[in-house]
């Protein structure tokens, strides 16, 4: 799937959603659908090396109880040529108040360029919600279509220092079981990734942002990365923009 | 819409001149749409349909019935037959429903209840019901979220006997919130962040002030214990950017009611809001309630009265000064005031009071034991209610800060008296004293991080309805597992308060349960049918806060 593709799915599912949720005809209706859609992050990623546009993109349809999550997530280079992506399509099931259990596919298109790795998918199983304390958590596990299997670990938490200003520290670790040269991943702990963004929300939707992004590869990866010539850190500052639609 | 509004602003007197008793149902002429004609006497022609609306001089746009926000008022007489052909011309299904009405199930005007059908466009229901009662009552949309939009109004029906008071001037004041924003897009906003409309979340400043008044420890420790729950003691209201309006004007537009000074002046205060609880007072005026939800009580003399939404209180004032007097009513959460003002002259307007601040819930409000005392359990259930009031709630849950603290600190100034639901004391000797048959409890129950809402844990549709036979006495037993306040509402039958008046319980047809607290209500199960029992918080209601209460006919 290329990256206008994606687009245009996604511009199709923006304008099917508010159609799919009609008002009910009575006072309440059991099942009501509802959609949410939030670009988490949409920014520009300056650093010494070629500067980069990234996104995280998260949405939803359903009831309380089933929903089905659009997620996405990637990095092109600044002249639009697309670095890396995910895209994952999930079925979402209520496990209780706090967390959902998630389950179903994610596809890696295959990046521009001459150095690119396959195109890949993977069957996806995760857990989502609110750890006490008002952190955002999230765990996924993944087997991709030749067996490999990695897993993800995410959390976040917003903070207001004023009622517009929030501090936003997140952090993202990435583990495989095997080595997947070909896509430069090593066994063991892959990566650490640390930002803080400050945010201020001029609306409870529109909400620029400027920050720092701190992506550290490791061990096998970290190694691997070395012998390709490449970085095996990267710190960003970055300026974006977080959207609800 | 001027017409209207004067038509519900006449004093009695003059009401009386224009034609006597017999005037007052032609009296209340019925637009429908824009075309207005004059009915025969207990036939109204109700058309419902979507316009805009001017408050504060902002157009906004509304849904309503007879061309106005609020719709008409409806001014009938106890025992006479009623007729409503109600019209919608909307493009999607519409319904009125006559909250507080003793009526028959199919003309109760809930869509999926007692075999009503909703209207759907283009189509006219004919209502049809003898009024078997007196007092203020209301009416309003049961679909979707119309009520928002404005689709409410008021009922005034005068007693076949004489009034229970005398007065010279009598007002509908009919309190509302309205939103610019489309009533779905709220839900939806709700959806997908329950505290999207809290413009109160506490922030690191306020930690930092909170540190300084309390030591850091204190601080520190209350925002692990509100962590810990994912809970927010900020959270009062789920909606906020509202306008408060009386009888469908801004605060400065500031619908005003006219009196010579020493004349006695009748309230109708009715809360058609879809979410806001207000506090209301009169400053330099204190009112004599007596009637609650359209049933009398014996007077009770009060500075200031909370009432939730769907509930009526009326009120008698005496004016005596030649001056303007203002009708304030404060949301819980302070986002704004509906304002009106009783005045000798029009064009007046007496002094707006500052605005009260903004209460902190407390893990009291969580049904959380205070000093090893389950509030949860104490409070407010059945006889135990007696001698308490919310302002020793209130004080007990007050730190030295000198901010509220607790759902029930409205900012009372001291000396000042705050009308208490143990107040409110039955006119007449309850009819059915027999002890109840059956207890049901009912819990309040709902996930705010989600928008979820129900009872006992169950939305709309996955409910288990309540069952009960005709003739049985009731006591339903509402245990709030949830830290905001519910005004649950029963159609078809009152209920009456368990506030520890013994016979003389107050009748009613909403109940406000503040959060974490347990009441009780008792009922004679008297009105076969399959009545609505649910939550008048519109957004609570439409997540999924109703079941179905209902009677099985003894005589079939
Ligand atoms: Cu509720």
């Amino acid at each position: 799937m290329t990256v206008h593709a994606r687009r245009q799915g996604l511009i199709t599912a923006m304008t099917l959603l508010p159609i799919l949720a009609a008002p009910p005809a009575e006072a309440a209706e059991a099942g009501q659908i509802f959609t949410f859609l939030q670009a988490e992050q949409l920014e520009r990623r300056s650093r010494d090396g070629a500067d980069s546009l990234n996104w995280d993109i998260q949405g939803w349809i359903g009831t309380d109880d089933h929903r089905a999550w659009l997620k996405s997530e990637g990095e092109t280079t600044d002249r639009g040529r697309l670095a890396e992506a995910e895209i994952q399509l999930l079925y979402s099931r209520r496990l209780d108040a706090f967390y959902d259990l998630q389950a179903g596919l994610r596809y890696d298109p295959e990046p521009a360029g001459d150095d690119g790795a396959p195109a890949r998918s993977f069957a996806v199983l995760g857990i989502q919600g609110l750890a006490p304390q008002w952190f955002e958590v999230g765990a996924s596990a993944f087997v991709s279509h030749d067996g490999e299997v990695s897993a993800r670990l995410n959390a976040g938490y917003d903070l207001s220092v004023t009622r517009r200003l929030v501090l936003q520290p997140t952090a993202e670790l990435n583990v495989a079981l095997q080595d997947v040269p070909e896509r430069g991943v090593g066994s063991g702990v892959n990566d650490l990734e640390l930002a803080l963004r400050l945010r201020y929300d001029l609306t409870r939707k529109i909400g620029p942002y400027i920050g720092v992004n701190w992506r550290r590869m490791m061990g096998q990866t970290a190694r691997l990365a070395r012998e390709d010539g490449e970085d095996d850190d990267d710190l960003a500052v970055v300026t974006g923009i977080r959207l609800w639609f | 819409m001027t017409r209207f509004t004067t038509a519900a602003g006449l004093s009695r007197r003059s009401a009386l001149k224009l034609g006597g008793i017999a005037g007052m149902a032609s009296l209340v002429t019925i637009h429908t749409g824009r075309r207005s004609f004059a009915s025969a006497a207990g036939i109204y022609e109700l058309a419902i349909t979507a316009d805009r609306i001017i408050i504060d001089g902002v157009s906004s746009k509304a849904i309503m019935m007879g061309g106005t926000v609020p719709a008409p008022t409806m001014r009938w007489r106890e025992g006479e037959e009623v007729v409503v052909h109600a019209t919608n011309r909307l493009d999607e299904p519409t319904s009125i429903h006559w909250h507080g009405l003793l009526i028959a199930g199919v003309m109760d005007g809930a869509p999926g209840f007692n075999g009503y059908v909703a209207i759907q466009p283009g189509e006219t229901y004919t209502y049809r019901f003898r009024l078997r009662q007196s007092g203020t009552y209301w009416y309003h949309s049961h679909s979707a979220l119309q009520e928002q939009a404005g689709m409410y109004g008021a009922i005034v029906i005068d007693p076949a006997g004489p009034e229970p008071v005398r007065a010279d001037r009598d007002y509908v004041v009919v309190l509302s919130d309205h939103t610019a924003e489309d009533p779905m897009r709220v839900m939806s906003n709700l959806k997908g962040d329950a505290g999207y409309y809290n413009q109160a979340q506490r922030t690191l400043m306020d930690f930092v002030r909170d540190a300084r008044d309390s030591g850091f420890n204190a601080a520190l420790s209350d925002r692990l214990d509100w962590g810990a729950m994912r809970m927010d003691p900020t959270d009062l209201a789920d909606v906020s950017g509202y306008r408060f309006l009386v009888n469908g004007r801004g605060p400065e537009d500031n619908w005003t009611g006219l009196f010579t000074p020493g004349e006695r002046v009748r309230l109708r205060i009715i809360n058609a809001s879809a979410m806001s609880i207000f506090d209301v007072r009169i400053p330099g005026l204190p009112m004599t309630v007596f009637a609650a939800d359209g049933q009398t009580v014996q007077p009770v003399r009060v500075d200031e009265f909370r009432f939730g939404v769907g509930e009526t209180y009326d009120v008698v004032v005496l004016p005596r000064e030649d001056r303007a007097y203002t009708i304030l009513a404060e949301p819980i959460d302070r986002t704004g005031h509906a304002r009106a003002t009783l005045a000798p002259r029009p064009g007046m307007s007496g002094p707006l009071p500052e605005p009260r601040p903004r209460t902190l819930l407390t893990m009291a409000d969580m049904g959380m034991g205070m000093d090893g005392m389950d509030h949860s359990r104490m409070a407010m259930t059945g006889d135990g209610m007696a001698g308490m009031d919310h302002a020793t709630m209130a004080m007990a849950d007050t730190t030295d800060l000198g901010r509220p603290l607790g759902w029930a600190d409205a900012s009372t100034p001291p000396g000042d008296k705050a009308l208490d639901y143990a107040d409110l004391v039955s006119a007449t000797v309850n009819g059915d004293d027999r002890a109840p048959d059956h207890v049901i409890e009912v819990q309040l129950t709902g996930i705010m991080d989600r928008y979820m809402w129900s009872l006992n844990g169950r939305p709309f549709g996955k409910d288990q309805p309540i069952r009960v036979r005709q003739g049985d006495r009731i006591r339903i037993t509402y245990v709030n597992t949830t830290m905001m306040a519910h005004p649950m509402h029963l159609h078809g039958m009152f209920v009456a308060l368990e506030n520890g008046q013994g016979r003389r319980m107050p009748r009613k047809h909403v109940v406000l349960v503040p959060p974490g607290r347990t009441m009780s209500v008792v009922l004679t199960a008297s009105e076969p049918g399959e009545w609505p029992f649910h939550c008048h918080l519109l957004y609570h209601m439409a997540a999924g806060m109703m079941t179905r209460f209902i009677v099985d006919d003894q005589t079939t």
